[in-house]
């Protein structure tokens, strides 16, 4: 082409490119707007799909143990039916497990150290209740059933490698050996880990659950719903349609929105220096808990209640005073009803948020080892959000992976939480 | 020449369809005489003196004195703004509910001002029933709007007297032959004016001597007009009705009476025909003839 040809072509679209231009820009920035939203979306999918991914593999493992039977010789001359607590059972498992792996003590005791490395202590404790319930069992031979300990438990799920150094690893050659033999012989069986729901926090990370931690959790948000849910409720109804609007009113409103943003960590030393150091409410304690979230819930509640009550059209207002309804009868029977779903959608959403929260129990004492369920709402307890923190700074590796499993635990505990909220939503629904 | 082409009739009582309301238009003067006799033949039910509204600041209306009649129809027109929709919320104190708003002077109905201290709101709102612009039935069965106000008023001993209330607003709401068969669906499955007519049956249910109207057909089409406004010349034989309008027709085929406010004044009020053939003020002959509003 001719540079003249070229410029008359160029000439000829010149009318119609200013135009057509700024229409191409228009079309490139929205595409663009589009690109960055779905860019968006898939960084947030990714993230979300790595927390979980994550999460569930480190955890998924903890729901499978391997569990050991072993045949015990109860020894009269060696068990007392005088004095059964003070007999040395796990050296009794002990000797029934040499048996089986078919090697003998040494002088010093050497290898039945070794030996009992390798099973949980619970096959102890189940002798001893096995023979506080009839002594007649002392000179037979008895089978329990129990755990590995937990190191041998992740040697068998690949957790603890051979190739690692052997002083670097909690189990030496020779154990290794040994649960190798114990596998091959078809002696050790893996299973679902029903522990890790029946049981409570414990020392030992084979022995350790989140039934207690659950428990706690479930207490302490009843207590939360049972305060903030009314008090909120009852407070954004006075404030939104009986209240005047004057300059109190105003306080208050504008001092309910800063205290939702007010950092947990704080109502923790709140409810410190409130319920425990001057109502003196036993500190680590599900109620002591439930009050310190009720408070950290109130304006979350009181601001999603707010908001639901005014959505509520005025129509239905003036049609309930208009019949001569009385103002709390207009609200009772007609504004409240209608506002229902969404009061129920924010009161159960702020409580999964503080289903979830950490920082201001570890203030009021609830960061402490409590070995079982808690007796009552005064008693002490765990929940599980500081369970998962007491995990996470455990020494044993077994425990990293019951973090996770009990995450994975604390994540479906709000995923029915949020889904209870979804179906009260519909189920409350209503048109107008 | 008429002032007012869409002059209308001043039915006297029997309800008419659409279709005879051309007839109707075309014997205007035979059926005028009716009117002024009803007014004067009923004492007046609502009187107000020197009524005076503020909201914050702003006063809305001024120096409002006014006669309203019982068993018969008053119409309240004038442009949007001029405060006819105001002073009709003072009569039953709906604009209690307004912080802002201040109401002097006074409105007594049967000689008992609505505004002394020992008047329960709850109670006035009872006597004086009210139906919206927007049909607003409850989002509840066609049954409960209905048994609602009789309920929370205890009207009704027991469910057998509360369904036979129920009936016989339906009835006198001429809504009952469309319903009687799903009372127990909801009322806001209704149409339009099927739901206006619910919510007239609402307000009779807790038989009240006052039914105020604030523009209750602006949201219907004209069948559905039509038929509220054959039900209003129905009811007016047995309550004291106020229809605030937009439209002058309406005022001039349902009511008796009429009040035009320009301005938050009361400009003009009389008997409908007079207004509508006659008006004294020069501000009522230019709304009435379309010149303004």
């Amino acid at each position: 082409m001719t540079d003249a040809a070229r410029s008359a072509g160029a000439a000829k679209r010149a009318p119609l490119t200013a135009r057509e231009a700024m229409l191409k820009k228009r079309h490139r920035s929205e595409a663009w707007f589009k690109a960055q939203g779905v860019a968006a979306i898939i960084i947030a999918m990714i993230f979300l799909v790595v927390l979980v991914g994550r999460v569930v593999g480190q955890g998924y493992s903890t729901f499978l143990t391997h569990s050991i039977s072993v045949p015990v010789y109860l020894d009269p001359s060696r068990v007392d039916a005088a004095a059964l607590e003070g007999v040395n059972y796990d050296y009794l498992v002990a000797e029934g497990m040499m048996k089986k792996l078919g090697v003998q003590d040494d002088d010093l005791g050497l290898i039945s150290g070794k030996v009992m490395d390798l099973t949980s202590r619970d096959l102890g404790f189940q002798l001893l209740n096995q023979l506080k319930a009839d002594p007649s069992l002392i000179g037979k031979t008895v089978t329990v059933t129990g755990p590995m300990k937990a190191d041998a438990d992740l040697y068998y799920k690949g957790e603890i490698k051979r190739s690692t150094l052997e002083e670097d690893r909690k189990l030496d050659n020779q154990q290794l050996d040994w649960l190798d033999q114990l596998q091959k012989s078809g002696a050790v069986t893996a299973g679902f880990n029903v522990k890790f729901f029946t049981n409570s926090d414990s020392t030992e990370p084979e022995q350790a659950g989140v039934l207690g931690a659950v428990v706690g959790s479930a207490m302490m948000l009843l207590i939360t719903a049972l305060i903030a849910v009314p008090v909120g409720v009852m407070a954004a109804v006075y404030l939104e349609e009986f209240a005047p609007k004057n300059r109190w009113t105003d306080v208050i409103e504008v001092n309910i929105n800063n205290l939702a943003a007010v950092p947990s960590i704080v109502y923790g030393l709140l409810g410190l220096a409130l319920f425990i150091n001057w109502l003196h409410v036993p500190r680590s304690s599900p109620l002591v808990g439930g009050l310190v979230l009720a408070l950290m819930a109130l304006p979350t509640v009181i601001i999603a209640t707010r908001s639901s009550l005014k959505a509520v059209p005025p129509s239905i207002r003036e049609a309930a005073l208009g019949v001569g309804a009385s103002k709390a009868q207009t609200v009772f029977h007609h504004v409240l009803p209608l506002a229902m779903p969404g009061v129920m959608t924010g009161a159960i959403l702020s409580l999964a948020h503080a289903l979830g929260e950490t920082a201001p129990l570890l203030m009021i004492g609830m960061v402490s080892f409590v070995p079982g369920v808690p007796e009552g709402f005064t008693g002490a307890s765990t929940v599980l959000p500081v369970q998962v923190f007491i995990w996470e700074n455990a020494s044993e590796r077994a425990f990293h992976e019951r973090t996770a499993a009990a995450i994975i635990v604390l994540l479906v505990f709000m995923i029915v939480m949020n889904a209870a909220a979804v179906i009260l939503r519909r189920r409350f629904e209503r048109r107008w | 020449m008429t002032l007012f082409p869409f002059a209308s009739p001043f039915r006297s009582g029997h309800a008419m369809s659409t279709q005879h309301r051309d007839d109707a238009i075309a014997h205007t003067a035979a059926s005028v005489s009716a009117a002024p006799g009803a007014v004067e033949a009923n004492a007046f039910k609502i009187r107000a003196r020197d009524v005076n509204v503020f909201y914050g600041d702003k006063q809305a209306l001024f120096d409002v004195n006014l006669d309203v009649p019982g068993k018969s129809v008053t119409a309240f027109i004038g442009p949007s703004g001029c405060g006819k929709s105001t002073f009709l919320r003072c009569i039953n104190r709906m604009n209690d509910t307004i912080p802002s708003a201040k109401v002097t002077g006074a409105i007594e109905i049967d000689g008992n001002d609505v505004n002394a201290k020992s008047v329960d709101p709850v109670v006035l709102r009872s006597r004086v029933g009210m139906v919206f612009q927007k049909p607003n039935p409850f989002p509840k069965t066609i049954f409960e709007n209905v048994a609602y106000g009789p309920r929370i008023h205890g009207l009704a001993t027991g469910k057998a007297e509360l369904e036979a209330i129920v009936e016989s607003s339906l009835k006198k709401a001429g809504l009952w032959n469309e319903v009687s068969d799903r009372l127990h669906q909801p009322g806001t499955g209704l149409s339009g004016g099927q739901q206006q007519r619910l919510v007239i049956a609402r307000a009779i249910a807790v038989s009240p001597e006052v039914i105020l109207m604030d523009e209750p057909c602006s949201a219907l089409d004209p069948i559905a007009t039509a038929r509220i406004e054959e039900l209003i010349d129905e009811l007016r034989s047995q309550f004291c009705i106020v229809i605030v309008t937009h439209s002058m027709a309406q005022a001039a085929r349902v009511s008796q009476k009429t009040a035009f406010f320009h301005m938050g004044k009361l400009v003009e009020s009389g008997a409908t025909e007079d207004m509508f053939t006659n008006p004294r003020d020069s501000r009522t002959q230019d709304y009435i003839t379309g010149r303004f509003g």
